[in-house]
C-alpha cells in the first residue's frame, strides 16, 4: 500500500485517544454509559485502524495471533472464574455479595471483574475476526 | 415535542436508506450505505434515551461490521464483470412481494393493540423495570442501571452471550483462519480432463 | 393524530423488517442477503428500544432530581444482541468466503447450476 502522509499523521494522533477512551468506557461503565461490550469494541477498532493505515503486518506485530487466542479464552475464564469463586466462598454461582466485606463492596468488585472479562473477550474476538478476514487475502 | 420531530425525521431517513440498499446492485455502495444506516440508528438510539446501545451500535455497526464486509468484498470480488448487472432470473419478483405484504399487514394489524410510543403506563414499564430502577442503586451501589442489570441481575445471561461471541470467533478462525490454499478451484474443463 | 404519532415508530420498524425480509428472499447475491438479514436485525432492535422509551424520561443512570427513567431491561438485551449479531454476521461472511473459494461465485442461481440442484 502506498503510504499516505495525512492518513499516517491523523491515525497517529487518533489511536492513543481511541485507546484512552476505550479504557475510560471500560472502567467508568458503572457511573456513566459504557461497559465491557462497548470498551472491547472501541479498543479493537483502534487496533483495526492501525492495521488499516500502517499495514496488516505491523498490526499483527502489536498483538500476535496466539496472544489473541489466549486473551479471548482468558476473558471467558475470568467471567466464569468469578462465579466459581463465589461458589467456593459459600454463595450462589455469580453471587457477588459474598466477594466483599459488605454487599456494596462485593457487588462492585464482582461487576468490575465481570466487565473486565467481557471487555477482554470482546476485544480479542473482534480482532480475531478482522485478522481472519484480512489475512485470507494474502497468498 | 422536539424529541418526537427528531425521532420521525431519523426514522424516515432510515426507511429511505433501507430502500436504497434493497434497490442497489453495486455491492460496495450497498456496504457503505449500510454503514450510514448503522450510524443513523445510533443517533436514533440516543434520541430514545439509550446511550449504552447507541455507543455499541456506533462502534459495531458503523465501524467493525463495515470493515468486515469490505474485507469480504475484497475476497469475493469478481475478476470479470462488475458484481452483477440485474437480479438473477430464477427469482420471480411477485412471490416475495406477496409474502412481504401479507406478513407486513398482519404485523401492522398487531400494532393496533400496542400502547402509544412513550406511554409510561404500558405493561412493559410497570413490572420488572420499576424493580430494577428502584433497587439497583441500594443493591449494587452502581448508578448506571444498565450495567447493574447486565453484570449483576442478569449475569448468567451475559456469561452465555460472551460464550457465544467466543464460539463465533473460534468458528471463523476454523473456517478462514489459515492462509488460502494455493490451488485455485478447478474449472469445468479441467475437471473433464481429470475424469478422462 | 396522536394515534399516528404514537405508532409511527412501530410502523417504520415493520417497514424496515419487511424491506430486510424482501432483500433476503428476493435477491440472489449472498452478501446482499446477509445485509438484508442485518436490516431485519436492526429493526428488531428498534422494536425493543421503542417499547422501553418513556416520554420525558432520562437515560437509566440514577441521578438526583430525575424522576422518570426509560426502561433499562431492553437496553441490556439489545446491547448484548448487537455484539453477538456482529459475531454471527462475521460467521456468515466467513461461510460466503468459503463458498466463493469452492464454487467461484456468490450468486445463488449460479451455485444451483453448478450443483444441478434446480
Amino acid at each position: 500500500m502506498k503510504p499516505n502522509l495525512i492518513l499516517h499523521v491523523i491515525a497517529k494522533f487518533l489511536i492513543p485517544l481511541i485507546i484512552l477512551f476505550a479504557l475510560y468506557v471500560q472502567f467508568h461503565g458503572d457511573f456513566g454509559p459504557g461497559g465491557g461490550f462497548q470498551a472491547g469494541v472501541i479498543f479493537s477498532a483502534a487496533i483495526i485502524l492501525y492495521s488499516l493505515v500502517f499495514g496488516l503486518e505491523s498490526g499483527e506485530k502489536i498483538i500476535p495471533h496466539h496472544w489473541l487466542r489466549i486473551l479471548a479464552s482468558l476473558g471467558v475464564v475470568i467471567y466464569a472464574g468469578v462465579g466459581i469463586e463465589s461458589l467456593f466462598l459459600g454463595g450462589n454461582y455469580l453471587d457477588y455479595t459474598i466477594l466483599g466485606s459488605n454487599q456494596i463492596a462485593g457487588q462492585h468488585l464482582g461487576i468490575l471483574l465481570v466487565e473486565l472479562g467481557v471487555g477482554i473477550t470482546v476485544a480479542a474476538a473482534m480482532l480475531i475476526l478482522f485478522f481472519a478476514f484480512a489475512g485470507r487475502g494474502r497468498e | 415535542m422536539f424529541d418526537v420531530v427528531v425521532d420521525i425525521v431519523l426514522l424516515t431517513f432510515l426507511a429511505t436508506t433501507s430502500v436504497a440498499i434493497m434497490r442497489m446492485t453495486n455491492l460496495f455502495a450497498i456496504v457503505m450505505l449500510f454503514g450510514i444506516f448503522s450510524l443513523l440508528s445510533a443517533g436514533l438510539f440516543v434520541v430514545m434515551d439509550a446511550p449504552d446501545v447507541a455507543f455499541t451500535e456506533a462502534a459495531v455497526g458503523a465501524g467493525i461490521s463495515t470493515v468486515l464486509m469490505l474485507t469480504t468484498l475484497a475476497l469475493v470480488k469478481r475478476s470479470k464483470a462488475p458484481y452483477y448487472d440485474e437480479a438473477p432470473k430464477i427469482h420471480t419478483a411477485w412471490l416475495p412481494l406477496i409474502v412481504v405484504i401479507v406478513t407486513g399487514s398482519a404485523l401492522i394489524y398487531g400494532t393496533w393493540d400496542i400502547p402509544n410510543f412513550g406511554s409510561a403506563d404500558a405493561p412493559s414499564q410497570t413490572h420488572v423495570a420499576r424493580f430494577y430502577l428502584e433497587n439497583s442503586l441500594p443493591d449494587t451501589g452502581v448508578p448506571n442501571t444498565v450495567t447493574a442489570v447486565l453484570a449483576s441481575y442478569r449475569g448468567f445471561d451475559t456469561l452465555g452471550e460472551v460464550t457465544v461471541i467466543f464460539t463465533a470467533a473460534v468458528a471463523v478462525m476454523l473456517l478462514i483462519g489459515g492462509k488460502r490454499p494455493k490451488s485455485a478451484p478447478k474449472t469445468e474443463d479441467e475437471e473433464a480432463q481429470d475424469e478422462a | 393524530m396522536e394515534f399516528i404519532i404514537g405508532h409511527y415508530n412501530y410502523w417504520v420498524v415493520i417497514f424496515l423488517m419487511m424491506v430486510g425480509l424482501y432483500t433476503v428472499i428476493s435477491r440472489g447475491n449472498l452478501v446482499k442477503k446477509i445485509i438484508g438479514l442485518n436490516i431485519f436485525q436492526v429493526s428488531v432492535f428498534f422494536l425493543y428500544i421503542s417499547m422501553g422509551t418513556v416520554e420525558g424520561g432520562a437515560a437509566p443512570i440514577i441521578a438526583e432530581g430525575v424522576k422518570v427513567y426509560s426502561n433499562p431491561l431492553p437496553h441490556v438485551l439489545i446491547l448484548t444482541a448487537i455484539v453477538v449479531g456482529v459475531a454471527t454476521t462475521a460467521l456468515a461472511l466467513a461461510l460466503v468466503v468459503r463458498i466463493k473459494e469452492t464454487y467461484g461465485t456468490i450468486e445463488e442461481d449460479e451455485i444451483h447450476n453448478l450443483d444441478h440442484s434446480l
